[in-house]
């Protein structure tokens, strides 16, 4: 095992489009810079694979600047640690690697939010960005019926993607209500392309059935899902399915930034008009600053990368546009907050946390999450709450606690810093 | 017309197209669960992103591997719970 | 609820407060366990539960031998949750040096009748496989056993429910006065007696007695059941647990029964920030590398700091205070507050009640220290 030691003026954490935008920008202005990113190449989410399939112009246009700014791509690279100040610790190939940065931008973008519900723990129970990524990792589901439900936009990104790969979505269940969705419709017409994409999917998606104040009450099968029970108003059926894709939209990857000490607030990483967090040289751009989409993403990467370069003037001439695209985010997160109903969907026997099997029932007795984490061990297993998180605070109100290291599960001897012969 | 892969998932060789993750060979041929749970309950993939931690299998002999984060390489040895 | 007079009011619901409550009100005391967080949530929750007879002095014998006989006995009746799981302990060897104390060690606990054996360099890697080559042996102690102590805690309060004791919860104590416990809304609890076993916070209402943070890591790892099946200890333990040097790391590991690792141990003095230090965690986890190789590649999940309440003679505080004979501190278990958690609330429950104890309660005295313990 051989010791990775690099050093950068920049590292970027994260290869989504507001990493990818973050390390062009930065990289254009000279700065030696490193893009990092634990998946097998970058593009984050929604850009999953376009360096292969090149099916968005947008991401292979990015995609292009980022390969000819000279920016290092370090992809199935996954930091896990800070041991001292301006140098993260990453493994890569089950090699340690320590990088050295003197400014870093944190673009550690989102996951999607899910929340239990009898029988949520069945096989082909999926996320909804989940079933797309594995689709896109090789799934097929040509000819399977797809039930899509939760919350968000991003179910109807998900239903145009599956059936142009051929799947049967039956139905979109939102749980948002009509009144608040028609509200977001009318707020798109000030959101110039985004009118055009909304146009494109119904369009892809005529047919489909898309149904708001919709959720999902249950899911049954035997070993796997064979059908999703679906109450919209008074009105409750059974869909059969193959697969249910659901997640309830976004929560930001805010743990490298609580790993160094970046101030949060409301669970996002609190940051200035140049993206910079409360720790002077450290940034962060995109989802985990405020959940806000692809736009947004893209131009707060370029104003933290121009920033982390010295490039203020540069910068600032983003400002307009991210105004404009933050309104629209705060109308996304205001038109899909999640309505109460579904705090009662779980039953006493619904497992909450998925990593060690800890139940709703036994939940319910305790007053705080620490308590709970005690004596049930929820959220002590390997996702290190990132499931299970989101969900209890949602149900419980339960707010996560510090962060330690290691932020992803490492081998001990990375967590370590190394074999013996490669430590000081 | 893209690479082909083979890899083997419990021991059955699988032929995939470059590319493919290790967990979408494993949900090739009707297999639905990739592992069990604590209590013994099967359990598929959910995140699709590698933080959730459902789609661990033994890959080329590591445990607890996120499966869905590893492409599938030539001879690679893919093993999951029963 | 209306807080009444106690016949002993019991500050902290960690593993020694909990016993005591148990101990008490099962003997028909009436008891008010008072808590300003959770249960278990201090020293309790962020130790090993290594239930462990111990021999560097006779009254560490004495009191982790009974307690262990205690908890041997209470074993049956833990819930599944508690995970009592009798591993036993492997004092392990390095060389012939620490084979001649292991040798010492088995002397010691036969002649107190501890079922003990020594393992030579063979029979430790039958026993152990993943322990590295070249070890020279060790001893195994077949009645040690390992336990998840924030359930533990749990089950004895509900005990002392059970037999009337009354929980207050979150609730914090400012003062200890001469007939009971002000709160810091002002009231009043108001007891007969008073137990003081609030662990590293003890100090902060009992002024003057000489009980310090010694700072420990851990490291758990994902489930791998079988790595290791019995809680292994580097004979240089004592070292580390007895040096009064500013930090020292030392070689101990603990299978859980979800098969997970737990890794350990470290102690620091002078250290009161809660942060992870990872020049001394590394330190700890190269110490148990070298022991167990394959250690390495096992994939670590979460870390954590906690504090033991430390001594200066390493011995707990278990008693009144000599100037105060209606206040008991029950205190300053350094690294064997989960082990001798029973035996100290009977030490505790036998002065209340005014009757002899099952071992000499002399050597935990507080008023063995006597010019460092003002009240």
């Amino acid at each position: 095992m051989s010791n990775g030691d690099r050093s950068f003026d920049l590292i970027v954490v994260g290869a989504g489009p507001a990493g990818i935008a973050a390390a062009c920008s930065a990289a254009e202005s000279g700065i030696h810079a490193a893009i990092v990113d634990n998946s097998p190449g970058p593009g984050g989410q929604i850009w999953r694979g376009e360096s292969r399939t090149q099916n968005s112009r947008e991401a292979a246009s990015w995609y292009k600047r980022l390969i000819t700014s000279g920016v290092d791509i370090l992809t199935a690279t996954e930091v896990f640690d800070q041991r001292e100040a301006g140098k993260i610790s990453a493994e890569s190939a089950n090699n340690l690697c320590q990088l050295s940065y003197k400014k870093l931008i944190i673009c550690t973008g989102a996951r999607e939010r899910f929340l239990p519900f009898p029988g949520w723990t069945l096989p082909n129970v999926i996320g909804a960005g989940g079933l797309q990524a594995l689709v896109k990792s090789g799934l097929a589901v040509s000819g399977q019926k797809i039930v899509i439900a939760g919350s968000g936009p991003l179910l109807l990104a998900v239903a145009a993607y599956l059936t142009e790969h051929g799947a049967d979505v039956r139905v979109i269940g939102e749980q948002a209500p009509w009144s608040r969705l028609a509200r977001f419709s009318f707020s798109l017409v000030f959101q110039g392309r985004k009118v055009l994409q909304s146009f494109q999917l119904r369009r892809q998606l005529s047919g489909i059935s898309y149904r708001a104040g919709c959720w999902v009450v249950e899911a049954e099968g035997n070993g796997r899902i064979e059908s999703v029970t679906l109450r919209s108003g008074a009105k409750t059926w059974k869909e059969p399915c193959d697969y249910l894709a659901c997640g309830f939209h976004l929560v930001p990857n805010t743990e490298l930034a609580a790993l160094l000490g970046c101030e949060r607030r409301a669970g996002f990483v609190r940051v200035n008009n140049f993206q910079e967090s409360s720790i002077a040289g450290i940034y962060c751009a995109g989802e985990p600053a405020g959940i806000g989409g692809l736009e947004l993403s893209l131009v707060e990467g370029q104003i933290a990368g121009y920033a982390a370069a010295g490039q203020r003037e540069k910068a600032q001439k983003y400002f307009g546009e991210r105004r404009r695209l933050r309104r629209f985010a705060d109308a996304l997160q205001r038109t899909f907050a999640l309505r109460n109903e579904l705090s009662t969907l779980p039953g006493s026997e619904t497992i909450v946390c998925r990593c060690e099997d800890v139940s709703f029932g036994r939940l319910r007795e305790y007053s705080s999450w620490r308590a709970a984490k005690l004596q049930t061990r929820c959220g002590m297993g390997p996702c290190q709450g990132r499931i299970c998180g989101p969900a209890v605070e949602f149900l419980f109100g339960w707010k996560t606690e510090f962060v330690r290291p290691p932020i992803f599960p490492v081998a001990a001897e990375m967590l370590a810093g190394g074999t013996g012969a490669e430590r000081n | 017309m893209s690479k082909t892969v083979s890899v083997a998932v419990n021991g059955s060789r699988v032929t995939v197209t470059e590319g493919t993750t290790a967990l979408a060979a494993i949900l090739m041929n009707g297999r639905t669960f990739v592992r069990r749970s604590v209590m013994g309950e099967p359990r598929g993939a959910l995140c699709g992103m590698g933080v959730c931690f459902e789609c661990r299998a033994t890959i080329n002999g590591k445990r607890h591997s996120r499966s869905c984060m590893i492409l599938c390489g030539q001879e690679m040895d893919i093993r999951t719970d029963e | 609820m209306k807080p009444r007079a106690y016949d002993v009011a019991i500050i902290g619901a960690g593993i020694v407060g909990a016993a005591c409550a148990e101990a008490c009100a099962s003997e028909g005391l009436r008891v008010g366990i008072v808590e300003a967080d959770i249960i278990g949530g201090g020293a309790t929750a962020a130790g090993m539960g290594h239930l462990v007879v111990m021999d560097d002095s006779e009254a560490q014998f004495s009191l982790t031998r009974y307690s262990q006989v205690l908890w041997q006995r209470l074993a049956a009746e833990l819930p599944s949750d508690a995970e009592y799981e009798s591993c036993g302990t492997i004092w392990v060897a390095a060389d012939a040096g620490e084979m001649d104390a292991v040798r010492k060690k088995r002397e010691f606990f036969q002649a107190r009748g501890v079922p003990v054996g020594v393992l030579d360099a063979k029979s430790l890697r039958e026993a152990e496989p993943n322990l590295r080559e070249g070890l020279a042996g060790g001893l195994l102690v077949p009645g040690d056993a390992v336990i998840y102590a924030p359930c533990a805690a749990r089950f004895l309060i509900k005990r002392a429910q059970s037999h009337g004791a009354q929980v207050h919860l979150p609730c914090v104590v400012t003062e200890i006065t001469a007939d009971g416990l002000r709160l810091n809304d002002g009231s009043l609890i108001a007891a007969r007696w008073i137990v003081n076993a609030a662990g590293t916070w003890s100090p902060e209402l009992t002024p003057g007695i000489e009980v310090k943070k010694r700072k420990g890591h851990l490291v758990i790892t994902d489930r791998y059941p079988g790595f290791v099946k019995h809680q292994l200890v580097e004979l240089g333990y004592l070292k580390s647990a007895h040096s009064m040097t500013a930090e020292s790391v030392a070689f101990n590991v603990q299978p859980r029964r979800t098969g997970q690792l737990l890794i350990g141990s470290s102690r620091q003095f002078e250290v009161g920030s809660k942060e992870i230090d990872a020049n001394i965690m590394s330190r700890m986890l190269v110490r148990a590398e070298e022991f167990l190789p394959g250690m390495r590649k096992l994939s670590t999940i979460r870390s954590w700091t906690g504090f033991r309440a430390a001594t200066p003679d390493k011995l707990p505080l278990i008693g009144p205070l000599p100037a105060r004979e209606n206040l008991l501190l029950a205190t300053g278990h350094e690294g064997l507050g989960i082990t001798t958690s029973l035996a100290t609330a009977r030490l505790v429950a036998d002065q209340l009640l005014q009757r002899a104890s099952e071992i000499p309660a002399e050597p935990y005295l507080p008023a063995r220290i006597p010019e460092r313990v003002h009240v």
